[in-house]
C-alpha cells in the first residue's frame, strides 16, 4: 500500500466498519450515529476521488438533513430499553441468511466487474461549476424529473397536513 | 408583516439608545447611592420610605413603659410562625410579655403583626441590614427588640385610652371616658 | 518563515484565538446586556469584572460532572463534543487575512454550511440521550428549527456565489473590492442574518433551550464541563456566523490601508457580535409555530425571489465576475 492511498483505505475501513455496526445495532439511536459516521467517511472518499462538491452535498443533505429526520422519527416513537428487547426478539440468526446471500451475489458481481479491464482512478478534481454545467446541460431532463417528483412529494405532504388540521377542528 | 418588522427595528433602536444612559444600579454597599436622596437628606445609601417593612421593633409608650400587653395576636397572625411570647403581670395588674422572641431567620417581613397589634407596640422599621454568619444570632430576644421611643405613634398610650383598670388609674379615668354607670342605682 | 511552520501557527492561532474569544465573550455579552438594560453587569472579579471569564471556566471544570443513571451514556458523552468539533471545522475555511487561512477550499462556503448542519446532531443527540421530557422537546424544536433554517441559509448565500462566481471565500472577498455584497445583496444578507441567529439558536430564536418553558431545553441534564462545551459551542457558533457574515457580506479583510487587514476583519466581526447581543437585549422570543411559519412562508419565498432576480440580472447584463 502506497502512502498516498493510505487516507483512502482508512476512510474506506471506517465506512465499512461503521456501516456494519449500523446494521447490527439494536438501539436505533446508536445505529443512526454509526450511519452518520459511515456517511461522513463516504464523503471523505468522494473528496479524495476529486469530487469535493459531491462530498459536501453528502454531508449537507444526507448527514445534515435526512438522518436528522430519521432521528426525529426515533424521538417521536418513544423507544426505550423495551424497543431494544423487541429488536432482540425480531433479529434471530436465521434472519441474516437471505440478506447475506443477496450481499454475496452482489459482492461476486463486483469482483467480476473489477477483475475485467482495469480502471485506474484518474484524480481530476471536478469543480462545482462543471457539476452545474453537466446537470443543466446533458442531464437537464433528469433534474426536471427529480424536481417534479419532489414537487409531488411537497404537495402530498401539504395535503396530508391540511386534512389533519381540518379534522382537528371537527369540520370534515 | 412590514409593520411588525419596523416595530422590531424600532425596538432595537430604542434599546441601542440606552448605550448613553447611566445605569440605574446602586452599588450598595460598596458605594453610596445617589438616587432618592432629597435636598435636605444627609443619608447615604439607598432611600427607604418611612413605612418600609424591615427589622421589627417593640416600642414604648410616651411614659417610657413598654406598650406590649402580651395579647398574642401577632404570634397568631404570623404566617411564618416566627414570634413567640409568654404573658405575665406586674404588681399593678398590667400585662407585659415575660419573654418576646422573634426568629428573623424565618420572618418574611410581611407586616401582619404590625397590623394586628392593638397597642401599636410592634412596628416595622426601614432597616434591613441584619446579616449574620451564625443563624442563631438572628433570634432576637426582648432586649434586642425593645427600643426607647414610641416609634411611629409618638402620642399614643394604650392604657391612657382604654377602660382597663390598673394601678394608679381606676375605671372611668381614661381619656374621653365617662365614669362607669352604677347599675344598682334607681336614679335616672 | 517556512510554510509548514506557518500553517501550524495559523491552526493553533485560530484554535486558541477563537477559544479565548468565546470565553471572554461570555463576560463581554453580560456586560453589554447590562449596558443596554441600564444595569452594570458582572463587575466584581478583576478590572471591569473581566476575571469572570476565568472564574467561569474554573467553576465549570471543578463542578461535578454528573451523568444521570437513566441516560444513554455513550451518546450523552458524545453529544457535547460534536458541536465543538463541527464549529472548529467551520473555522478552517475562514480567511483571516490575505494568505492567512488554514485551507482555501474551492467549496469553502459549502463546507461551512455542511459543518453548521452537523452541529444539529449535538443538540439532537444530547436531548435524546438525556431521557428527559424537557430535553426531548428542546431537541425536537432544535431539529425542526435548524433543518428548516439551513435551507434558507444556504439559498441566501447563492446570490453572492452567483455574483462572485465561486464558492471559495477568498474569491468572494476579492470580488468585493468595489462594492460590498451587503449593498448588492441586501435581501440575501437579511435572510442570512435571521437564519444565522436561528442556526446558532441564539435569542430571540433560542426556542430549543427556552428556559421559561423547557427548564433548560436540551441541556437540562447536563452539568460541569459537558454543559460548558454546549455553552462554548454556542458562543463559537456566534463567532463563526459573524465571521462568515463579515467575510461574505462586509468585504472580509478589505478596508483602508491604515490598519492591517486582519484588524478590519476583527472590527467587522466584533460589530456583528455586538449586534447579536443587541438582539438578545431587545427582542422577545417568538412562539415556535410563529418561528416555523416565518421561515417557510416568508423567508423561503424571499430567498427564492432574490435568487431569481439576481440570476436574471446576471444573465441579462452578461455580468462576468
Amino acid at each position: 500500500m502506497s502512502t498516498e492511498l493510505f487516507p483512502f483505505y482508512l476512510a474506506a475501513t471506517v465506512a465499512l466498519v461503521s456501516t456494519l455496526l449500523a446494521v447490527t445495532r439494536y438501539n436505533p439511536t446508536h445505529a443512526l450515529i454509526y450511519f452518520i459516521i459511515s456517511l461522513l467517511a463516504t464523503a471523505v472518499i468522494f473528496f479524495l476521488l476529486g469530487a469535493p462538491f459531491a462530498a459536501v452535498l453528502e454531508i449537507m443533505i444526507y448527514a445534515g438533513a435526512i438522518v436528522v429526520l430519521f432521528l426525529f422519527v426515533v424521538m417521536m416513537l418513544n423507544l426505550g430499553s423495551r424497543g431494544d428487547e423487541l429488536e432482540h426478539q425480531w433479529l434471530k440468526p436465521k434472519m441474516w441468511v437471505m440478506p447475506s446471500v443477496l450481499c454475496l451475489i452482489l459482492f461476486f458481481e463486483l469482483v467480476y466487474v473489477l477483475s475485467g479491464p482495469s480502471h485506474p482512478i484518474t484524480g481530476t478534481a471536478v469543480s462545482p461549476k462543471e457539476v452545474g454545467i453537466q446537470l443543466f446541460g446533458p442531464y437537464v431532463l433528469a433534474v426536471e424529473i427529480a424536481s417534479m417528483l419532489l414537487l409531488a412529494g411537497l404537495v402530498g405532504a401539504y395535503h396530508l397536513g391540511r386534512r389533519y388540521l381540518s379534522d382537528a377542528r371537527g369540520q370534515s | 408583516m412590514i409593520g411588525a418588522l419596523i416595530s422590531q427595528i424600532r425596538t432595537l433602536w430604542t434599546v441601542l439608545q440606552h448605550t448613553f444612559t447611566p445605569a440605574d444600579t446602586v452599588e450598595y454597599p460598596a458605594k453610596p447611592g445617589w438616587f432618592g436622596v432629597t435636598k435636605n437628606s444627609t443619608k447615604v445609601g439607598p432611600y427607604l420610605a418611612p413605612r418600609y417593612r424591615g427589622r421589627i421593633v417593640l416600642t414604648r409608650d410616651p411614659d417610657g413603659v413598654e406598650r406590649c400587653v402580651a395579647c398574642n395576636l401577632c404570634a397568631v397572625v404570623c404566617p411564618a410562625d416566627c414570634i413567640a411570647l409568654q404573658k405575665t403581670e406586674d404588681e399593678n395588674g398590667r400585662w407585659y410579655p415575660e419573654f418576646f422572641r422573634i426568629n428573623f431567620s424565618r420572618c418574611i417581613m410581611c407586616g401582619f403583626c404590625e397590623e394586628a397589634c392593638p397597642t401599636y407596640s410592634i412596628q416595622l422599621t426601614p432597616d434591613f441590614e441584619m446579616c449574620e454568619y451564625d443563624r442563631q444570632n438572628l433570634v432576637y430576644e426582648k432586649d434586642n427588640l425593645l427600643i426607647d421611643g414610641p416609634g411611629k405613634y409618638p402620642d399614643y398610650s394604650f392604657y391612657r385610652i382604654s377602660g382597663m383598670a390598673i394601678g394608679g388609674k381606676g375605671k372611668g379615668e381614661a381619656e374621653n371616658e365617662a365614669p362607669p354607670a352604677d347599675v344598682r342605682s334607681l336614679l335616672p | 518563515m517556512p510554510d509548514e511552520v506557518f500553517i501550524y501557527v495559523i491552526v493553533f492561532g485560530t484554535l486558541l484565538g477563537t477559544l479565548t474569544f468565546a470565553a471572554v465573550l461570555v463576560w463581554f455579552e453580560r456586560r453589554l446586556l447590562g449596558l443596554w438594560q441600564d444595569r452594570l453587569g458582572p463587575n466584581r472579579v478583576g478590572p471591569f469584572g473581566i476575571g469572570l471569564a476565568l472564574a467561569d471556566i474554573l467553576k465549570l471544570l471543578t463542578k461535578e460532572d454528573w451523568i444521570p443513571p437513566f441516560a444513554d451514556r455513550i451518546v450523552f458523552i458524545f453529544a457535547p463534543t460534536a458541536v465543538l468539533i463541527a464549529m472548529f471545522m467551520g473555522f478552517t475555511v475562514i480567511p483571516w487575512a490575505p494568505g492567512v487561512q488554514i485551507v482555501d477550499l474551492n467549496i469553502g462556503l459549502l463546507f461551512f454550511l455542511g459543518m453548521t448542519s452537523l452541529a444539529v446532531y449535538s443538540v439532537l443527540l444530547g436531548g435524546l440521550a438525556s431521557h428527559n421530557k424537557y430535553s426531548l422537546l428542546g431537541a425536537l424544536r432544535a431539529g425542526a428549527q435548524m433543518v428548516s433554517y439551513e435551507v434558507f441559509m444556504g439559498l441566501s448565500l447563492m446570490g453572492v456565489v452567483m455574483l462572485a462566481g465561486s464558492f471559495s471565500l477568498v474569491d468572494i472577498v476579492n470580488a468585493q473590492q468595489d462594492l460590498w455584497f451587503v449593498v448588492s445583496q441586501p435581501l440575501g444578507f437579511f435572510v442570512f442574518l435571521i437564519a444565522g441567529i436561528a442556526e446558532s439558536h441564539r435569542l430571540p430564536f433560542d426556542l430549543p433551550e427556552a428556559e421559561h418553558e423547557l427548564v433548560a431545553g436540551f441541556h437540562t441534564e447536563y452539568s460541569g464541563m459537558k454543559f460548558g462545551m454546549f455553552m462554548l459551542g454556542e458562543y463559537l457558533g456566534v463567532i463563526l456566523i459573524s465571521s462568515i457574515m463579515a467575510t461574505v457580506f462586509f468585504g472580509g479583510w478589505l478596508g483602508p490601508d491604515f490598519l492591517p487587514p486582519f484588524f478590519w476583519l476583527a472590527i467587522k466581526i466584533f460589530t456583528l457580535i455586538c449586534f447579536f447581543v443587541l438582539l438578545r437585549a431587545a427582542i422577545p422570543r417568538p412562539r415556535f409555530d410563529q418561528l416555523m411559519s416565518l421561515g417557510w412562508k416568508i423567508m423561503l419565498p424571499l430567498t427564492l425571489a432574490n435568487l431569481l432576480v439576481t440570476g436574471g440580472i446576471v444573465l441579462l447584463t452578461g455580468y462576468q465576475p
